[in-house]
């Protein structure tokens, strides 16, 4: 049952946004997270909806698994909303009981959901084009001048390659620990959630036991086979940046100047209402 | 010329209390001798607590020698400035085939060994396509080792190893958490590399079936080699390694309890065929006497 969970969303494809280098998908997640929090008229929107659509289409994935990701901030979404909704001060609209609802909080409430949305969806794209493996030499190579201030980067990728590699094997551990435990009684559905989280304590210690042994054993196998850091070490599948990569940054590159000129009209349009 | 040499080799297992201090020590390799040429094929058998696996831990240089000397492919394993070229020429497979992979794709965990000695990309592609194909994992290339049977896993582990172009291999119970055609599978493939690549294999088993094709034998006991020889020559001495609590094959065995009660065969039959062959040579020997 538990071996069921996938990790990672990784959705298999082979569109062009799956087989950009890795790098360009991170600089693109960014470059669209700021955009959308940097430049706030509606003209700014649009334009963001047209780049996040266009990308969406290309990458083949279909809408609702970007769509999976929003059930997670549903809480956050509505706690944003509903607090920019009566917090804002500004020209009231409605009012009721000790509540009331400005221009400004509406606005406020509307473009702060959008934001949320997109943030999601757009890091979804990402997250749904690029395997783990992909993103962990992605970010390696991407924060490799962290280095020169001593952070092991290297390391640090490595750990969440080696995670993601062991976390089906642990899955697939508890399930049995789990099987082992009820086989002799174990009862870890029934109770209220202090009794359910006393019933994990059989089941997480010999979890844990097990991960060191095969943290262990991992360790000699890889100097076994000779892993000394990243020291002298090549690579067998190196990030090497191809023409589309090129042409992804350009595109980039021109949708912020895009996003910028938008903003811009929005803002006279703004000046020539008043 | 030896690729592996040990001289009067021993380690020490020390056990600490609370506050560090020793308890107790334990010696789990006693002295050993050993040579092995290049190219040969040695299978070393022993109970569990024998030594067997502290002796092959040595070999790779992840323990070092309390006592004695070990010189792999001429570098001693206390030179730590050798370290890594003896980790490059005596490769190392271990028991649990999940926890010696590390790569997510099959192909990548094989070229992590040679990503490590910092062979050019193209020829760890070409490496990895090899040892791949020496172990028959090749169509394999890009799945998750997740989805891979336990004999399937450690072909890859092979290849591993394989790819570091090592001229010693060392099993260390590969096959003790595989099922019989896993087992079998891992066998065969290591036997191949031996014929075909040359590569001195090293295994380490207590299956005795495992060991009748190989060149030489050792047997070890708390830490000694007690026995030594050619597979026939081992197991022709039944009694003795019963003694180590070691089981023989079963062909062994029945000839052995036929020759106990009165039956003429030969010593040192090793598989059903050899008992078969035996049985009709003496089958034919006693109509003629008659």
């Amino acid at each position: 049952m538990i071996r069921e969970i996938t990790l990672g969303q990784y959705y298999p494809g082979n569109s062009v946004i799956h087989r950009l280098d890795p790098r360009v998908k991170l600089a693109g997640t960014l470059v669209f997270i700021i955009s959308l929090f940097a430049f706030h008229s509606v003209e700014a929107y649009i334009g963001a909806t047209l780049f996040l659509a266009a990308v969406i289409t290309v990458s083949r994935v279909p809408l609702s698994f970007m769509l999976r990701g929003l059930k997670s901030i549903f809480f956050l979404m509505m706690f944003t909303v509903v607090f920019n909704l009566f917090l804002i001060k500004g020209t009231p609209v409605v009012s009721f009981w000790i509540f009331t609802i400005t221009k400004e909080g509406i606005e406020m409430a509307v473009s702060m959901a959008i934001r949320l949305i997109y943030l999601v969806i757009g890091s979804s794209v990402m997250t749904l084009t690029t395997t783990p493996n992909d993103l962990t030499d992605g970010l390696e190579k991407a924060l490799h001048p962290l280095k020169k201030i001593r952070v092991p980067v290297h390391e640090i990728a490595m750990i969440m390659s080696i995670a993601l590699r062991f976390i089906p094997i642990l899955l697939e551990e508890t399930d049995k620990i789990m099987k082992a435990q009820m086989a002799r009684g174990a009862d870890f559905e029934s109770g209220g959630l202090i009794q359910k989280a006393k019933s994990m304590i059989p089941l997480l210690v010999p979890l844990f036991i097990s991960a060191f042994r095969r943290a262990n054993d991992l360790a000699m196998a890889m100097e076994a086979r000779g892993y000394h850091g990243d020291e002298g070490r090549t690579k067998m599948k190196p990030l090497v940046y191809h023409g589309r990569d090129k042409m992804a940054y350009l595109i980039l590159l021109g949708y912020l100047v895009v996003m910028f000129l938008l903003n811009r009209i929005g803002f006279f349009a703004g000046l020539w209402g008043l | 010329m030896g690729i592996i040499k040990a001289r009067k080799l021993a380690h020490d297992y020390f056990k600490l209390d609370d506050e560090g201090r020793v308890e107790s020590v334990s010696r789990a390799v006693d002295h050993v001798d050993l040579d092995v040429q290049e190219g040969e094929f040695v299978a070393i058998l022993g109970h569990n607590g024998s030594g067997k696996s502290t002796l092959a831990k040595h070999i790779n240089a992840i323990l070092l020698p309390s006592e004695g000397t070990l010189l792999v492919d001429g570098n001693d394993t206390k030179d730590e400035s050798k370290l890594w070229d003896i980790r490059q020429s005596a490769g190392m497979v271990f028991q649990n085939p999940d926890n010696q992979i590390i790569g997510t794709i099959v192909d990548e965990d094989v070229g992590f060994g040679p990503e490590n000695m910092g062979v050019p990309t193209e020829e760890i592609w070409q490496r990895v396509e090899k040892s791949l194909k020496a172990v028959g994992m090749w169509e394999y290339r890009s799945h998750s080792p997740n989805k891979l049977s336990g004999g399937q896993k450690q072909r890859v582990a092979i290849a591993g190893v394989v790819a570091m172009r090592p001229k010693c291999i060392i099993l260390d119970e590969p096959t003790a958490m595989l099922d019989p055609n896993g087992r079998k599978e891992v066998i065969r493939t290591v036997h191949g590399l031996n014929k075909s690549e040359h590569v001195t294999v090293l295994l380490i088993t207590h299956y005795m079936e495992e060991v009748i094709d190989a060149d030489k034998v050792i047997v070890m006991d708390q830490g000694k080699i007690v026995m030594q020889g050619t597979p026939r020559e081992v197991f022709s001495r039944v009694e003795e390694l019963k003694s180590y609590r070691l089981d023989v094959p079963q062909a062994t065995l029945v000839a052995h309890e036929l020759q106990k009660a009165g039956i003429d065969l030969p010593d040192g039959i090793l598989s059903n065929e050899e008992l078969v062959a035996a049985l009709e040579e003496y089958r034919k020997g006693q109509r003629n006497g008659n």
